[in-house]
């Protein structure tokens, strides 16, 4: 059997592979996450609890209406969506003039809320969500066994990452969107309702992680803590990728699920740290993340 | 009085009543828990409420400072007021290292910076076999202050607690109204303008942070000795965001709020413990309320009432 | 909109008086009991609401002899800082006679020097260490229904017997998984079997195993133990189907309660130990009827039915030397419970001289999910171990007070 660095091969494909899929979730929790703040100045720590908001939904609509995957996956981000919006106006909204660090404030109590609503009513030992029928069942590649859910997760991250890249890069909502964040008054000035715009920002990252939440459900159980384990290292995700870069955050997402997947060959205990000593590193060599643009 | 205005001053002598009067009324234990979160939020309260950096991860420096004097006083038998000093240079140590790492940048990218470098600790203090890892380290005596007067006794230690408060309170509020103070808070409201002045404005920031870790790493070791009980919930992030609620609440800039922030959440934790994850809850609701309604925080706003800086 | 102030803080002074009704003094007539677990984190489940529910069944059950019985709870979180200091303040402002559950073994550790220290019992069902009847053990504690020797005894013995000789271990990297994976190690290489390798991953925070499970898989090992508890089992369970593991699986702590989490799609076929299932004997079934409807949606599993077991013997306990007596010494109701019998719907057996609570422990087989005829039909036993052979002989703890 060939080896790489001392290692099966086979078994280094597929610790590359998972290091994609979990790439795939901090994709799309930190392009959320990147879009918000690059429009609304907001670190929204209340990220990873909407991602697992969106897991719950998914889970209430099946158990509660009967609603399964496929619907799920455009309703959870809806709903979810839409108390994006109301949060926004009520709550975030009062926020833009003053520092930074508020918003961080806030949405940190936001997740404190809605982890501990959400553990009160459903305890924490999680609920199970199938795996819809289509994607049942494995492929054998060879090197490894590869879950056909897993291998729809990073397809199904890949293209709406895309997606999003393209609606902002490339239609002209994108366009206002980006001169808005560059300059407000301005955009408003032209007859752009702007806060309508960031509210609407505010809802489709919100939606995101949502999104995000669905895919999950199936491999994590449904449980109130699954947004907390995630969301601390999806900042550093974000940092690392330069804080409100779009580009930045797919690609550094993916880039550090592999990273963080050969670690855990290597020396396992370490895995949940790496992102951090990166971060440290990044930050220190390039102050404004890997794609930011330097303040 | 050391600078205190009138206003100031009655207040401190209400303070220093009530710190004494308090453990006639009401818990000793209890009220050391207080004492030692006092210290620590306004050790946090140095940073963020006037050099207008927020670190979120504070938790690291309280609690290497509570390892260490928890070891030292366990393990090498050093007596209460050293394993307390031990604490404290290890704060001190701790700081000089990641403050020289995050001062460089400021905002939210100090923010991170701080996070991730005690994400880095706490993963230290898993696999370090003196931590103990998950047990912690159990068991520390409290030993006898300078090798004579026993501290079992609750009376005795909350003394001690006590004495070592109402010293770094004093100190902080030294450092804050001295010429160094002033210094910091022209940097918090326009750090361009300070550096234009001449002021080398990182040395400054730099010196604030080490100050600041110090006095948590002290406020770490004597809860170490309060409790016996060394443990990761002291170096972990939940612990962070508790120093910044309870700064937040009591009012970031003030004197005093630290110390009515650290009262108010550890009652609140000690009281709600039976209504489960209300605790999470209600602390998420009080961030929130606070963030929008009441920025300045209780002796903030009590203060802006009574026409007083607390 | 704007948000009135005067309303949040009226909002604030009325949840700020609702804690300083209570407070009510100890009694000398009254035993008090505080069953202190996780009542929001990951052992919720395991423990939680429903071991208050038992504890207070037993109280009901018991009636009173001459004495009132209360019984107080609160989360711990699973800091051991957090729970130290309550039981202080209980044993200290509360009257708190004992102390039981406490789930996490970092925590029941804390709790066991408290109770030591005050002279308080403390009955500890939750935790796994089996270091509580060890090196740390003390007078004043029993420990009653399982721990990581008896675990790792009964799985990794039995599949050892039955073939599967090479192990792979995934490993929650802090003390409770670190001893399980030792004690397991031990039974596996005693029965001829071998360890292969292992993965300690960082907990708490590690939701995704699959790494882990396929280095499992390409070590060639035929058994995969999971030193892992609550919802670190069941999603590294859940994650070895998904990517078609054909490895044995040992889950070394997991309770009905976690399969139930599981589903049975998932958990079929999974070898477990457990000291009690509520569809044991007639006897077990009826005391499960009698909680169930107080906790529909989580069955009692040997944690909740230690609790009320461990809260009923206590009370006898008490009882039989009189209340006054009783308040004199924790160390005293811990003697006396040692010398009585332990007898009711859950659990029949001793406690042992260094704490350890003496019962049979059983091997369980996870149904397929056409074999379960009903709601919580999950178990077919496997091997019965008589209480005599169940645990760690006694000159081996290393206990202090144990005299060979």
């Amino acid at each position: 059997m060939f080896m790489i660095l001392g290692y099966p091969a086979p078994l280094m494909f597929g610790q590359l592979l998972l290091g994609l899929i979990n790439g795939a979730f901090y994709a799309l929790l930190s392009l959320g996450l990147a879009v918000i703040f690059g429009m609304l100045n907001i670190v929204n720590f209340a990220h990873g609890a909407l991602f697992m908001l969106g897991a719950f939904v998914a889970w209430g609509l099946l158990e509660y209406l009967g609603i399964g995957y496929w619907v799920a996956l455009f309703l959870a981000p809806l709903i979810v969506g839409v108390f994006g919006v109301l949060t926004e106006k009520l709550l975030i909204r009062h926020l833009y003039k003053l520092d930074h660090l508020y918003g961080l404030l806030l949405t940190f109590g936001l997740a404190l809320i809605i982890e501990g609503l959400a553990r009160n009513q459903y305890g924490s030992s999680g609920m199970p969500y199938r795996i819809p029928a289509a994607l049942q069942g494995a492929t054998d590649l060879g090197f490894m066994f590869l879950p056909n859910y897993r291998g729809w997760v990073v397809l199904a991250a890949a293209v709406m990452c895309l997606i999003t890249w393209l609606v902002i890069e490339k239609t002209s909502v994108g366009a206002t969107l980006r001169a808005a964040t560059e300059n407000a008054p301005l955009v408003q000035a032209f007859g752009v309702n702007v806060p309508r715009l960031i509210t609407l920002t505010y809802a489709g990252g919100v939606a995101l992680a949502a999104f995000a939440g669905v895919l999950a459900a199936p491999i994590y159980s449904v449980n109130p803590n699954m947004g907390a384990n995630f969301i601390i290292v999806v900042f550093a995700v974000v940092v690392i990728g330069g804080m409100g870069s779009i580009l930045g955050s797919i690609v550094t997402g993916f880039g550090l699920g592999i990273i963080e997947g050969l670690t855990k060959v290597f020396y396992p205990q370490a895995s949940a740290t790496v992102i951090f000593l990166v971060m440290v590193i990044v930050l220190l060599a390039r102050p404004a993340g890997l794609f930011g643009k330097a303040a | 009085m050391m600078g205190f205005s009138r206003g100031q001053a009655v207040a401190f002598l209400l303070m220093t009543a009530l710190v004494v009067v308090a453990p006639f009324v009401l818990y000793p234990v209890f009220l050391m828990k207080v004492l030692c979160f006092a210290l620590f939020a306004c050790a946090f309260n140095l940073l963020v409420g006037y050099v207008g950096l927020l670190s979120f991860g504070h938790a690291a420096y309280f609690g290497m400072g509570s390892y260490v004097a928890g070891y030292a006083a366990k393990v090498w038998g050093f007596t209460p007021e050293l394993a307390i000093l031990a604490g404290t240079l290890t704060g001190t140590g701790l700081g000089v290292v990641f403050g020289w790492l995050a001062i460089r940048r400021q905002g939210i990218y100090f923010a991170m910076i701080t996070l991730a470098l005690a994400q880095m600790n706490y993963f230290f203090c898993v696999q370090a076999p003196f931590t103990g890892g998950e047990d912690g380290i159990q068991q520390i005596p409290r030993g006898r202050l300078f090798g004579v007067i026993s501290l079992q006794n609750d009376m005795a230690i909350y003394a001690v607690v006590a004495v070592v408060f109402l010293f770094g309170f004093l100190l902080i509020r030294r450092i804050v109204h001295s010429p160094f103070g002033q210094v910091l808070k022209a940097i918090r409201e326009n750090e361009p303008r300070a550096i234009s002045l001449g002021y080398r404005t990182d040395d400054y920031k730099l010196v604030a942070f080490i100050l600041s870790t110090a006095i948590a790493g002290a406020a770490g070791a004597t809860k170490a000795l309060v409790f016996g009980i060394a443990t990761l919930t002291d170096v972990h992030f939940a612990m962070s965001g508790e120093v910044v609620l309870m700064t937040l609440l009591g009012g970031l800039g003030t004197i005093f709020g630290p110390v009515m922030g650290a009262f108010v959440v550890t009652a609140m934790e000690n009281y709600l413990a039976q209504f489960g994850a209300w605790v999470t809850v209600t602390q998420g609701v009080i961030f929130v309320a606070c963030v929008l309604a009441f920025r300045r925080g209780i002796i903030g706003e009590l203060g802006a009432k009574l026409r007083l800086a607390l | 909109m704007e948000i009135s102030r005067r309303a949040l803080l009226g909002t604030a002074a009325a949840v700020a008086t609702v804690p300083v009704a209570r407070r009510a003094r100890a009694q000398a007539n009254t035993i008090k009991i505080g069953v202190l677990n996780d009542q929001s984190g990951p052992y919720r489940d395991t423990g939680g609401p429903t071991s208050v529910i038992c504890a207070k069944q037993a109280v009901e059950e018991f009636q009173s002899k001459g004495f009132n019985v209360e019984v107080i709870a609160a989360d711990h979180q699973n800091k051991p800082d957090l729970g130290a200091s309550i039981a202080r303040e209980w044993y200290d402002r509360e009257g708190v006679d004992l102390i039981i559950d406490v789930p996490t073994s970092s925590v029941a550790l804390a709790i066991a020097g408290v109770s030591k220290e005050k002279n308080k019992v403390h009955i500890n069902v939750g935790a796994a260490t089996s270091d509580l009847t060890g090196k740390s053990c003390s007078p004043t504690l029993v420990h009653y229904c399982y721990d990581t020797y008896m675990l790792a005894k009964s799985t990794g013995g039995a599949t050892v017997k039955a073939g599967g000789d090479s192990w792979y271990f995934i490993t929650a990297d802090y003390a409770f998984g670190q001893q399980l994976q030792k004690d397991t190690t031990a039974f596996v290489t005693a029965a001829g079997g071998k360890v292969l390798g292992s993965s300690p991953y960082p907990f708490p925070g590690t939701t995704d195993f699959s790494s882990f499970l396929l280095q499992a898989q390409s070590s060639g090992a035929k058994v995969l133990g999971l030193c892992n508890a609550g919802g670190d089992t069941v999603n590294s369970i859940k994650q070895a189907k998904e990517f078609g593991i054909k490895m044995r699986l040992a889950a070394m702590l997991m309770f009905v309660t976690d399969v139930n989490a599981l589903g049975l799609d998932a958990a079929q076929g999974l070898v477990l130990t457990e000291s009690f299932y509520w569809d044991l004997n007639d006897r077990t079934r009826a005391f499960t009827n009698r909680v169930k409807a107080k906790t529909p949606n989580n069955w009692p599993n040997m944690i909740h039915a230690g609790n009320y077991s461990g809260t009923l013997h206590f009370l006898k306990a008490v009882a039989d030397m009189g209340v006054a007596e009783a308040k004199k010494s924790g160390a005293a109701i811990v003697e006396r419970m040692k010398k009585m019998p332990v007898d009711d719907d859950c659990f029949q057996g001793s406690i042992r001289v260094d704490g350890r609570g003496m019962f049979p422990s059983y091997l369980f087989e996870v149904k397929k999910p056409s074999e379960s005829k009903g709601k919580w039909d999950y178990f077919k036993t496997l091997v019965t171990t008589p209480a005599d052979q169940a645990w760690r002989p006694l000159n081996e703890g290393g206990c202090y007070f144990v005299t060979a």
